[in-house]
């Protein structure tokens, strides 16, 4: 606020600036003219000092926005300079009076946020945006079914930085009937050694489509591995404390290190996982992620994850999930928006004990996506996995994909999908319209 | 008991691991100088402009890629996580990448609103600053005005007389050290400014295309008068009906320069060259763009000696 002082600076200056223009147009600039020179100097100076004033009218505008810009930074030279401009005889102006010259914290500072609030109270407001998601399906499916049109998700995303030591992501995923809070967590980003940590609701780091939105897939639904072994479209979901650190490796490797404790409840009646019977009963998570560029265009992603956690055959009853993820990427920076190429892969062994014995399942997919142009995409993805509590029931499947991009901001998908269940043969073609509003954080690549 | 201590086993592993992770870290600020990641090219050569030998610059983005549509790769996180001060474009330029990046750095000196946080949007002049409504019916708009500011020598003087105050700020030390280099900077742009506006003078007022709006500033301070966009909004690729009225359009404004970004499809903008006898440009808009630019200094003598011979030979 103190600082809107200096804006009355600007009139002072715009009023002196066409004096010197007038000045300057009479007789060209010419550089030898040692007057004209002096005077070129003069405006530049004054230009350069409009520019500056414009610059801290933004940041002071984006600042009321992040209360965690307070400790800013503002150029020493012309903070003094319109320090000095802006003088006491500004003080008597209609501006509320600087409310103290030290740095305290700037939401201690906004006393019309209250009530009628204005432009001030708004742009305090957080990243509000509004996923869409909707899906039409056709063809008949026994074990997994789907209606024929579904609004299946409207993801709500509300994110902001709350203050210089943290930020706040909450995603509520509306289905046409009930509310979930998909996620709702703060992120500390300023912890000692390196150290980043979550704490609250959010989808665990057990391979990479468990941590993934919907709409962020590639593909319109989940592969069947993630579905037998992995809790379906939920995932491992769960309240809990991450904490996370990059971890030293030879030079150009990426190596980082996540620990996750949940209270150790994920899955739903159709796609069960852990539950917790008592307090102690909590679910864990580690993941140990390898990055590697191999060129500037490609890149490899190696994945290993481990989790437990009390299966719901019973209070005694153990899950443990290893899991292993690849992805290979290429992207060439000269065409970086027109071509691309994902390939990507995860294995899961599930150990589930329950009666009358241990079931030891395996799945995993493999699948790729290549970008033909600029807005079109095709990719396909093979299914294979056992079941949680039936290891030796395998179900297979094969899913050809077709996307187009009209923007960045919605998306039209095709899917046409085989799966074997058992002996069960199903053929599904799936439609999906996503469409994207306001300001969506990006996502971690 | 025993399903505790299993419990209690892997927690431990876990804490031992982060915490000898933690123990082998390298302590980065024992180094002298100062470790600087900039969002883009630019930034990291007005960096090294001011910054000489006393500190360390590196640029996220490559000069020949869209700034727009960087992958936030965990590679740049081995970058962030040791730097003390990171330079942005702002203006949500970086938007869909370097968020997730500072966030997952790990590193609290460069978070937004720390010390270590610089947005070099806030010194320069900004133009195209919507008025009123805004809508994604107009593509992908910035809200906080056009970022694509660097391409402007004035801006560059401001840019690095920020960034100069910023370094001195972070290193008093050094401060007279790199004020000095701002100095010696500034004396040595005023020269080239003066070589460059004299080049451009003659085409001052010739009208071009340019494929995104990519140059507002570039076209201000040179006098072009960029008349259309290949793109019929920002960031939607070009469109049948939109590249027929742009044909159109220059043909009626007698407008003979295609300029396109090194990142950009050249089919469309070739066929409205065939259809109007305009002439196609890939200039640069960033240093790093080819191999042999690598400073402020030639970016703006390449851009320069392409961009009058093709008005020349487009007279």
């Amino acid at each position: 606020m103190r600082r809107y002082a200096s804006l009355l600076a600007i009139p002072a200056v715009l009023l002196a600036m066409p004096l010197y223009s007038q000045q300057a147009a009479g007789t060209p600039p010419r550089a030898d003219q040692p007057d004209n020179a002096a005077l070129m100097e003069k405006i530049r100076d004054l230009e350069d000092r409009i520019v500056a004033m414009e610059g801290q009218i933004r940041q002071l505008k984006s600042q009321q926005a992040a209360p965690s810009a307070v400790a800013g930074p503002t150029p020493a030279t012309t903070s003094e300079a319109s320090a000095a401009a802006a003088g006491p005889q500004t003080q008597a102006g209609s501006m509320p009076p600087p409310a103290s010259v030290a740095a305290a914290s700037a939401t201690t500072q906004e006393p019309a946020l209250g009530g009628a609030g204005g432009s001030a109270a708004k742009a305090l407001n957080p990243d509000i945006s509004m996923i869409g998601d909707f899906i039409g399906s056709a063809g008949h499916n026994p074990v997994n079914s789907t209606s024929s049109f579904q609004m299946h998700e409207s993801e709500l995303g509300v994110q902001a930085i709350i203050d210089p030591y943290a930020r706040g992501d909450f995603f509520l995923s509306f289905g046409e009937q009930g509310v979930n809070l998909e996620e709702g967590y703060i992120t500390l980003t300023a912890l000692p050694a390196g150290l980043v940590a979550k704490v609250g609701k959010f989808r665990g780091a057990f391979g990479k489509v468990n941590t993934q939105h919907n709409h962020v897939l590639p593909w319109i639904d989940r592969p069947l591995v993630s579905n037998n072994l992995v809790a379906g479209e939920d995932g491992i979901d769960d309240a809990g404390v991450s904490v996370e650190r990059i971890l030293p490796a030879p030079k150009g490797i990426f190596m980082e290190l996540t620990g996750q404790v949940f209270r150790g409840d994920s899955g739903d009646q159709q796609h069960p996982l852990y539950r917790a019977y008592s307090n102690s009963d909590v679910s864990a998570i580690a993941h140990l992620r390898t990055y590697k560029d191999i060129t500037e265009s490609t890149n490899i992603d190696l994945g290993a994850s481990y989790s437990r956690g009390y299966s719901t055959a019973g209070p005694n009853f153990l899950t443990h999930l290893y899991g292993i993820d690849a992805a290979l990427r290429w992207k060439p920076l000269r065409r970086s928006i027109y071509h691309s190429f994902v390939g990507r892969g995860e294995l899961i062994w599930s150990q589930r004990q329950q009666l009358p014995s241990e079931q030891r399942a395996f799945g995993f997919y493999a699948s790729g996506d290549y970008q033909l142009a600029r807005r079109w995409f095709v990719g396909g993805r093979y299914d294979r996995s056992g079941e949680a509590d039936k290891a030796n029931l395998i179900d297979k499947g094969f899913s050809a994909v077709l996307t187009y991009w009209p923007s960045e901001f919605s998306q039209i998908r095709g899917q046409y999908e085989f799966t074997r269940y058992g002996n069960l043969d199903v053929h599904q073609l799936f439609m999906q319209v996503q469409f994207s509003l306001g300001a969506h954080g990006a996502h971690p690549f | 008991m025993k399903r505790v201590s299993g419990f209690s086993r892997l927690l431990a592993v876990l804490a031992l691991g982060l915490i000898a992770g933690a123990l082998l870290s390298p302590t980065a600020a024992e180094a002298k100088k100062l470790n600087v990641v900039t969002s883009t090219t630019d930034l990291a050569a007005l960096t090294e402009e001011v910054g000489g030998d006393k500190v360390n610059v590196e640029s996220i983005a490559k000069g020949y890629q869209d700034p727009h549509f960087v992958e936030a790769k965990p590679s740049f996180l081995l970058k962030l996580r040791q730097a003390d001060l990171l330079i942005a474009v702002g203006l949500q330029l970086e938007i869909g990448w370097l968020p997730p990046l500072i966030t997952q750095s790990g590193n609290p000196r460069i978070q937004v609103g720390a010390t270590g946080y610089l947005d070099a949007s806030q010194f320069a002049e900004i133009l195209e600053i919507p008025q009123g409504t805004v809508t994604r019916a107009e593509g992908d708009v910035h809200p906080l005005g056009n970022p694509h500011y660097w391409l402007d020598p004035d801006n560059g003087r401001r840019i690095a007389r920020g960034i100069a105050n910023k370094l001195a700020d972070m290193d008093t030390a050094d401060g007279a050290f790199f004020q000095q280099r701002f100095q010696d900077f500034e004396k040595r742009l005023l020269a080239a400014e003066q070589k460059w506006d004299a080049e451009m003078k003659p085409y001052r007022g010739r009208k071009v295309v340019t494929y995104h709006r990519s140059l507002p500033n570039f076209a201000k301070h040179f006098a072009l008068d960029v008349i259309g966009y290949v793109e019929p909004r920002p960031g939607i690729p070009p469109t049948p009906s939109h590249t027929l009225e742009l044909i159109q359009l220059m043909k009626r404004e007698n407008c003979k320069i295609i300029l396109v970004e090194p990142y950009f499809d050249l089919k469309t903008p070739q066929s409205i060259a065939r259809e109007t006898g305009a002439q196609v440009v890939v200039y640069l808009p960033s240093v790093g763009g080819v191999k042999e630019v690598t400073t402020y200094f030639q970016l703006f003598d390449y851009d320069i000696a392409l961009l009058t011979k093709a008005f020349q030979s487009t007279q």
